[in-house]
């Protein structure tokens, strides 16, 4: 990685979540940054934070305190609305259990994202196929989601993430529901997107064999941020 | 797409589905049929001509008029047709075989009330026999009358049992047209009295009055209760219409609580729509979590849930009209003559479509507003 | 037991808006059911109490209604002449002849005409009627132009208050008495002098006869007597029966018209019932697999479904009776089919109302939730444990 573009950059954020009267830390002055091109893994124990600091730099999420800029736009000063539409370009998202709508099929599900875009019912196709292509899944498109194995969903769910073209891919816990081979095989899959396509992907994960794929392991404990002693590159 | 999921959604539960739908048609059917029951009620207003005055005695329908007002009456300026006749009060075989009927002055009211659809020969035949009698179709068809046939009625108010020859059956000119009226001759009705009772004869419960133009129907009401004004039997004279309004307001206690119930229905059954939106939303938050993560806006989402509460109360409204039909006919067979005019008139129709619209989108506020307002993260968090 | 009781009911309390929606659509239902069963409750025994066991009505032959009957002074004479009349302490016999007509009045409310029961009335009338008691201004003289209105009559219609006169019959009559006849028939009626009331209508001839019996009495064979006697073509009954029989036509219409719309209801309320409980079925699928694996029957998720059920049944129930119960404070008055004339009459709940609301309201519980409550008990331990 000789271009060290920061793509996303985090300063000082804060935030807390309340509990009744009790306000509980969650993440304090944390300070991050993220280069274009970057396979990160944010892991740690349950309970330190990694997955509300994944949705904070996803958008998902309001900080208390601090900035946060994705592809240079501070994303804490947006509206909801504004968030929305920033999301729909700029963010894919992987999650823990796939969340496919079920009563659409693999291909509509790709497609879902691409409706608010104002590409053309041809164009949205091409891209949908791409998408599909990259995951290897195009023989499943017309089955929904109960057809599915876990992994055969996943994918789907990452072309999903990859439809649109994001800034920037995340990922919670993405294998943490597969069996050791589908885990594997998506792994794989984000190995290829991150070296052939160029993506920058945040993955929080707990899984050892999920973290070893990553270029950077950051460890999140109590709400503190510190590199990770192995710095293992694959 | 959204319509896609929008539909795809509202049948993932068939069974909860079909029995929301199922409801809906039930509420949508009983509210029809209580709309019709009221317009029922109406009837009478509704077939009331705006150049009939009726003229009654002033202290209440249980007094008569003398016949010599008749002359009086027709003597005042626009009056062009005088008729009149008396309330029989009496039944076929069984007092529950009840129906409406009047000894009346035949030549002029037929004229009064052209209305009635009566063939030529008919008319002729019961105008000449005096104990000839001229019925309705639908009171006829219930009791199997033909002409010719030899009917006899017992009243409440005149003893003695009456015979009448079916001379005549009518049908409406309109399907507001009431068709179980039994009419036959004043003549007849006051000779019997006449032996019976000689004090009460030469008495007429009412009379009704053709007006030349509508118009002037106000103003000869008045100018007729003058004439009366400080004589033995004073007068009151209304037009057909404010007359029958007259005998709905009687039983409006009744009318306002068959209001109040069709309303109670409307909001039985959005509590039960609303209900099983809460329920759907609250099982696919998680989806519109993900939907709004992906980018979809809080408009999208209200979309899919309004959309999807609207679609199924729809169906439920529109099987539930089309069973109104056959239903308003078996009811209309089972109450008889007690509701003479009995039709599903286009208002209601429009109604049930309002009130189906309004219960879907009703229903479908509170968990669009919840599935709007809630945080991305706690949606996500709810998985299963 | 206990425990299962409250498993369903904190799994109500969880699902509070769902909880509340069904049960206020069974609230609903009961809240109609018992209001139209109250309303024909309230007509009936407003009628039933207007009349007496110990008076006995003579009426013409075919009339059913004091305003259709017609009885001569020369038939009225032979009445008064018969040995089953009892006495007052002077000695005089308790009867009156009376004079029963409509006349239209206004309504306060709504401007419309409305049949009001005017009544003629002799010094006896009231003796025998001890539920009427004067609540305002005297009693009218008589031989004069007086009247005096029940309670029900100068709430309801325009210029009948005390002080003000009445015009009919070409004659302006004087409000001098207001009475209160309790919930009887006789507080929606205006009573004034018999001799004047029938000079005034022209009318030669009474409409009823009412007396108070002695112990001498015997309806049948007072009724043959009557009956056999060619210059009398009249009928008698006990005050009561005659009421009795005003109120049956309209109080069957109401029980039939309450029965069969609360039926109609009661459907959408069972689904909505039926709904919600296939949805907590499907919800708590392997909860149901976890209670199973513990060691519970398939009778103990049964019941506990169905009891769930039923609590959503007594709540609609206990709020539907709540509402329904304010009802008493309001009064109707509507024109009585039977008798052509204005009628006032309250809501009446009553314990049989209560019970029969209650048990229809559990009945709604156990239909809607007896089908998902056997879905659940069928249930494989194994499979509904793999569902998450």
């Amino acid at each position: 990685m000789d271009t060290l573009e920061p793509i996303v950059s985090i300063n000082n954020v804060t935030k807390t979540y309340k509990r009744g009267d009790q306000i509980i830390p969650v993440l304090e002055e944390i300070s991050l940054v993220i280069n274009k091109g970057d396979y990160l893994a944010l892991m740690g124990p349950s309970g330190s934070g990694k997955s509300t600091l994944l949705n904070l730099i996803a958008g998902l999420d309001q900080a208390d305190k601090g900035v946060i800029e994705v592809g240079g736009i501070d994303i804490t000063v947006l509206s909801e609305s504004e968030l929305s539409r920033w999301r729909v370009s700029n963010v894919g998202f992987i999650f823990q259990f796939y969340n496919l709508i079920p009563v659409l099929t693999a291909f509509e599900n790709v497609e879902l994202p691409l409706i608010l875009s104002d590409l053309s019912g041809k164009e949205r196709k091409e891209h949908v196929f791409t998408a599909l292509k990259v995951v290897n899944i195009e023989d499943r498109m017309s089955h929904y989601p109960s057809q599915l194995s876990g992994g055969q969903q996943q994918r789907v769910a990452i072309a999903r993430a990859i439809v649109t073209d994001p800034t920037i891919l995340v990922a919670d816990e993405p294998t943490g529901d597969l069996d050791r081979a589908s885990a594997a095989n998506v792994l794989d899959l984000m190995d290829r997107l991150n070296r052939d396509l160029g993506k920058t992907i945040i993955v929080v994960t707990h899984d050892p064999w999920a973290g070893k794929r990553a270029h950077t392991v950051k460890l999140l404990d109590k709400g503190v941020l510190s590199d990770d002693s192995q710095d293992t590159h694959s | 797409m959204i319509v896609k999921i929008l539909i795809r959604n509202a049948f993932r539960h068939k069974l909860r589905t079909s029995l929301t739908i199922c409801g809906i048609a039930i509420a949508i059917l009983a509210y029809g049929l209580l709309n019709t029951v009221i317009d029922a009620w109406y009837a009478g207003v509704e077939a009331s001509a705006a150049n009939r005055l009726i003229t009654r005695n002033s202290i209440s329908l249980i007094f008569r008029l003398p016949l010599s007002y008749r002359e009086k009456i027709r003597s005042i300026d626009n009056v062009e047709i005088v008729s009149y006749g008396n309330w029989f009060g009496g039944y076929y075989k069984d007092e529950k075989n009840f129906f409406a009927n009047f000894a009346v002055e035949p030549n002029s009211y037929i004229k009064l009330y052209p209305e009635y659809k009566i063939p030529e020969n008919e008319r002729t035949s019961f105008l000449k026999n005096r104990r000839g009698c001229l019925v309705g179709k639908k009171l006829a068809d219930s009791f199997g009358w033909r002409i010719g046939d030899n009917i006899s009625l017992i009243s409440r108010i005149y003893p003695g049992k009456w015979e009448f020859v079916l001379m005549g059956i009518y049908r409406g000119k309109q399907k507001s047209v009431d068709e179980t009226l039994f009419f036959f001759h004043w003549e007849y009705f006051n000779e019997m009295i006449k032996k019976s009772r000689p004090f009460s004869a030469d008495n007429v419960g009412f009379y009704v009055i053709g007006v030349d133009n509508p118009e002037n129907a106000a103003l000869t009401a008045k100018t007729i209760d003058k004439g009366f004004e400080n004589s033995l039997a004073e007068t009151l004279t209304e037009t057909e219409k404010a007359f029958q309004l007259g005998f709905v307001s009687m039983s409006e206690s009744i009318l306002d609580a068959i209001k109040l119930v069709s309303f109670v229905i409307i909001v039985i059954i959005l509590v039960v729509v609303a209900n099983t939106m809460v329920m759907s939303v609250r099982e696919r938050i998680n989806e519109y979590a993900v939907l709004k993560t992906l980018g979809f806006s809080g408009r999208h989402i209200a979309i899919l849930i309004l959309g999807e509460s609207i679609l199924i109360t729809t169906i439920g409204g529109m099987v539930g009209v089309m069973a109104t039909f056959p239903a308003a006919r078996i009811f209309s067979y089972a109450v008889g003559t007690f509701f003479p005019v009995f039709n599903v008139t286009k208002e209601t129709l429009l109604q049930d479509v309002i009130v189906t619209l309004i219960v879907g989108i009703t229903a479908g506020i509170l968990p669009t507003w919840r599935a709007t307002t809630i945080r991305i993260t706690d949606g996500l968090r709810k998985i299963g | 037991m206990r425990l299962l009781f409250f498993y369903s009911f904190r799994n109500l309390l969880t699902r509070r808006v769902t909880t509340l929606l069904t049960s206020s659509g069974m609230a609903l239902v009961v809240f109609v059911f018992a209001a139209i069963i109250m309303l024909a409750e309230g007509l009936q025994k407003t009628l039933i109490e207007t009349g007496l066991d110990n008076n006995i009505v003579v009426l013409r032959r075919s009339a059913t209604t004091e305003v259709q009957s017609i009885i001569s002074r020369y038939q009225a004479s032979i009445i008064e002449t018969q040995p089953e009349i009892s006495l007052d302490r002077t000695g005089a016999r308790l009867l009156a002849k009376e004079l029963v007509v409509l006349i239209t009045l206004r309504k306060k409310v709504s401007n419309s005409l409305a049949n009001v029961v005017i009544r003629g009335i002799e010094r006896t009338s009231i003796d025998m009627r001890p539920q009427v008691k004067l609540s305002a201004g005297r009693l009218p003289k008589p031989g004069t132009l007086e009247i005096m209105v029940g309670n029900n009559v100068a709430k309801n219609f325009k210029n009948a208050g005390l002080g003000n006169s009445i015009y009919f019959a070409m004659r302006s009559w004087t409000v001098v008495g207001v009475f209160d006849a309790g919930e009887t028939g006789f507080s929606s009626e205006i009573w004034g002098d018999s001799d004047q009331l029938m000079k005034a209508f022209r009318r030669n001839a009474y409409s009823s006869i009412i007396f108070r019996r002695n112990s001498n009495f015997d309806l049948p064979s007072f009724k043959r007597r009557i009956e056999s006697d060619p210059r009398l073509t009249l009928n008698a009954m006990v005050e009561v029966e005659y009421y009795k029989k005003q109120s049956e036509m309209m109080a069957k219409f109401l029980r039939i018209l309450g029965i069969s719309l609360t039926a109609i209801f009661s459907i959408g309320a069972i689904i909505g019932a039926m709904i919600t409980m296939y949805a907590a079925v499907a919800n708590r699928t392997a909860e149901i697999g976890t209670l199973r694996a513990l060691g519970f029957g398939r009778t103990n998720i049964l019941f506990a479904f169905l009891l769930e059920s039923l609590i959503l049944g007594f709540l609609g129930g206990c709020t539907g009776l709540i509402f329904a119960s304010m009802l008493q404070l309001i009064s109707v008055s509507t024109t009585n089919f039977q008798t052509f004339s204005e009628l006032a009459f309250s809501f009446r709940l009553s314990v049989g109302i209560v019970t029969k609301a209650m048990g229809f309201s559990l009945f709604m519980g156990f239909v809607g939730g007896i089908l998902p409550a056997i879905r659940a008990s069928r249930m494989k331990i194994v499979e509904s444990l793999r569902e998450v």
